[in-house]
């Protein structure tokens, strides 16, 4: 603990979400005519700050050029721009070395890159690997591809009523069998937290290997990849007010170097002849072609924008919300909201009374607030609590009790309406 | 007796929407008009009556009432049963070749054309397209017969 001249003063400086906000020239907006926008869906993608999009304009403006092996001025920058994204975004997520973290489109393709590369070397028939009931299907359907082609089979953690993860079964389930342990940092449809570094220590100690995924984590919470320990983690620059079409898979150095190349091409090869080809070092063997440089360095303004914050103090602004949106739903009559682990991120998945989703959301569409509804991409889930899907509000910590209370008028108006 | 055109009865739709003067309006009207559909028996809520790429589930069967089709349909949210309330007063009861041949275009006209837009997936599309292939069938048995 450092020492505290005054017990009493903040940790933290007040967060100023008015300075926030006006970074991000969608929230200024309005819809359906007069509606100021009420941006509550942040778990499907965040909008953009002014640095990420003025980055992307400065790079096709000014740097614009293909990367790597350009003997010319322009593709110097843009090698250096790309290069130096993968640094800021190593340096963000506290990884070993830059080479470990691989550009992909995403989450999905980070998860599918690992299923493909690493698993046939990985996994041999009655091997297991162990998903959960709350995951997102781009973290379920490449492992039941794997597993249909190696002949593994998937063992699945239930979740309780409230949403968390049973935890006990997840350790029965652990054995020598366990080859892998493929995990949602934050339930994308429950906002549940899960206890990853828990869960990758136990994973460990039986031999398996763990991917993380962080598609909802990274814009909510410092990640650590060292301290984590876990073998790759995925995530998406969309939800974490970069850019569409870029992600990043981090893994650790010594499994990325012993795993194929995903994808042949340009860009990824060491010397190409028609008796062999050699492979380029990492992260360039899992980067076949030209890469998406723009997003990388839109990425990179991204990590940017939040490292120029006071994490703590948008952990404490989200948790305010989370708490306060709680509060304020639950005054709703009839209004059941779905996912209360008692660890939990700023998403609140609910319904109301017997009005499907679907209604609820075009309603609130209306007046100007945007939500998600239907299964969230995880109908296992949705099964698990026999509904057809949920609305969802995902809070960022551009969000304000404004917003929160602009939610529950809107909801109180068209009750009367859906019932 | 004399069926109501297709134009016809889209006029009549326009003209009952155009009282309303904000959202809330119509769409309260849309779900009571909801209420009125002609419903579809639960029999026959089956994969094979199923529209696709619907947010909420949609079914919908066609079936012939001397030379016209008449149409009957259920859906689990109460904004998609309005919409379908209202192709069906539109289409259903007609000759099979109108129905083949209609341009649907009222739900643009009474603003809710929202829901015809590709990023809905709510496949209000996909019902007109059904309904209509569903009456191209019967007009070819028709010609054949």
């Amino acid at each position: 603990m450092p020492t505290s001249v005054d017990s009493a003063a903040p940790r933290t400086q007040p967060f100023d979400v008015a300075a926030v906000r006006a970074q991000f020239p969608t929230l200024q907006g309005t819809v359906h005519g007069d509606q100021p926008l009420v941006y509550l869906d942040n778990a499907a993608t965040s909008q953009k700050p002014d640095m990420v999009i003025d980055r992307i304009r400065a790079y096709y403006a000014e740097e614009n050029s293909n990367v790597h092996r350009g003997v010319h001025r322009l593709s110097q920058v843009a090698t250096d721009a790309y290069e130096g994204a993968r640094e800021k975004i190593a340096r963000f997520i506290h990884a070993a070395h830059t080479h470990e973290v691989i550009f992909t489109r995403g989450t999905t393709e980070g998860i599918n890159l690992v299923a493909y590369s690493l698993g046939a070397s990985l996994l041999s028939a009655g091997d297991e690997i162990i998903v959960s009931e709350m995951e997102h299907h781009s973290n379920i359907v490449p492992w039941q591809m794997l597993c249909e082609r190696v002949g593994a089979t998937l063992r699945v953690i239930p979740v309780s009523d409230a949403g968390a993860l049973d935890y006990t079964a997840y350790t029965d389930m652990l054995g020598e069998q366990t080859g892998l342990v493929a995990i949602g940092h934050i339930s994308n449809a429950l906002g549940t937290i899960n206890p990853v570094q828990q869960m990758i220590a136990d994973a460990h100690a039986v031999g398996a290997l763990a991917l993380i995924d962080g598609a909802q984590s990274t814009q909510h919470t410092r990640v650590d990849v060292q301290a984590l320990d876990c073998d790759f983690f995925c995530f998406s620059g969309h939800k974490m007010f970069g850019p569409t079409g870029i992600g990043v898979l981090y893994g650790k150095e010594a499994l990325l170097n012993a795993m194929p190349p995903f994808q042949g091409g340009g860009d990824m090869i060491d010397r190409v002849s028609f008796e062999g080809t050699t492979y380029d070092a990492l992260p360039h063997k899992f980067e076949a072609g030209t890469p998406h440089i723009e997003g990388a360095i839109g990425l990179g303004a991204a990590v940017d924008f939040l490292e120029g914050l006071d994490m703590d103090a948008v952990q404490a602004h989200e948790t305010d919300l989370l708490t306060y949106a709680t509060e304020q739903l639950q005054t709703i009559d009839g209004l059941r909201i779905i996912g209360t682990a008692q660890e939990k991120a700023s998403v609140i998945s609910f319904l109301m009374g017997d009005a499907h989703p679907y209604d609820v959301g075009t309603l609130l569409d209306q007046m100007g607030i945007a939500v998600r509804t239907g299964h969230h991409c995880t109908e296992p889930l949705m099964d698990r609590y026999g509904i057809p899907g949920t609305v969802r509000a995902s809070f960022a910590l551009y969000n304000t009790r404004d917003d929160v209370d602009r939610l529950v008028q809107a909801l109180q108006r068209i009750q009367p309406l859906l019932s | 007796m004399e069926t109501t055109s297709i134009p016809e009865r889209e006029e009549a739709i326009i003209n009952e929407f155009m009282l309303f003067d904000d959202w809330m309006g119509k769409y309260e009207y849309l779900i009571e008009l909801g209420k009125d559909l002609p419903l579809i028996e639960d029999a026959y809520k089956t994969d094979d009556f199923r529209i696709r790429g619907c947010q909420s589930q949609v079914w919908l069967r066609p079936d012939r009432a001397n030379s016209h089709v008449v149409y009957r349909a259920d859906s689990d949210a109460m904004i998609t049963k309005g919409l379908i309330a209202l192709l069906i007063r539109v289409l259903s009861d007609q000759p099979p070749a109108a129905v083949a041949e209609a341009d649907v275009q009222f739900l643009e006209e009474i603003g809710l054309k929202e829901h015809l837009s590709s990023t809905r997936k709510n496949g209000l599309q996909s019902m007109v397209q059904q309904m209509k292939a569903y009456a191209r069938a019967l007009a070819q048995d028709e010609q054949t017969a």
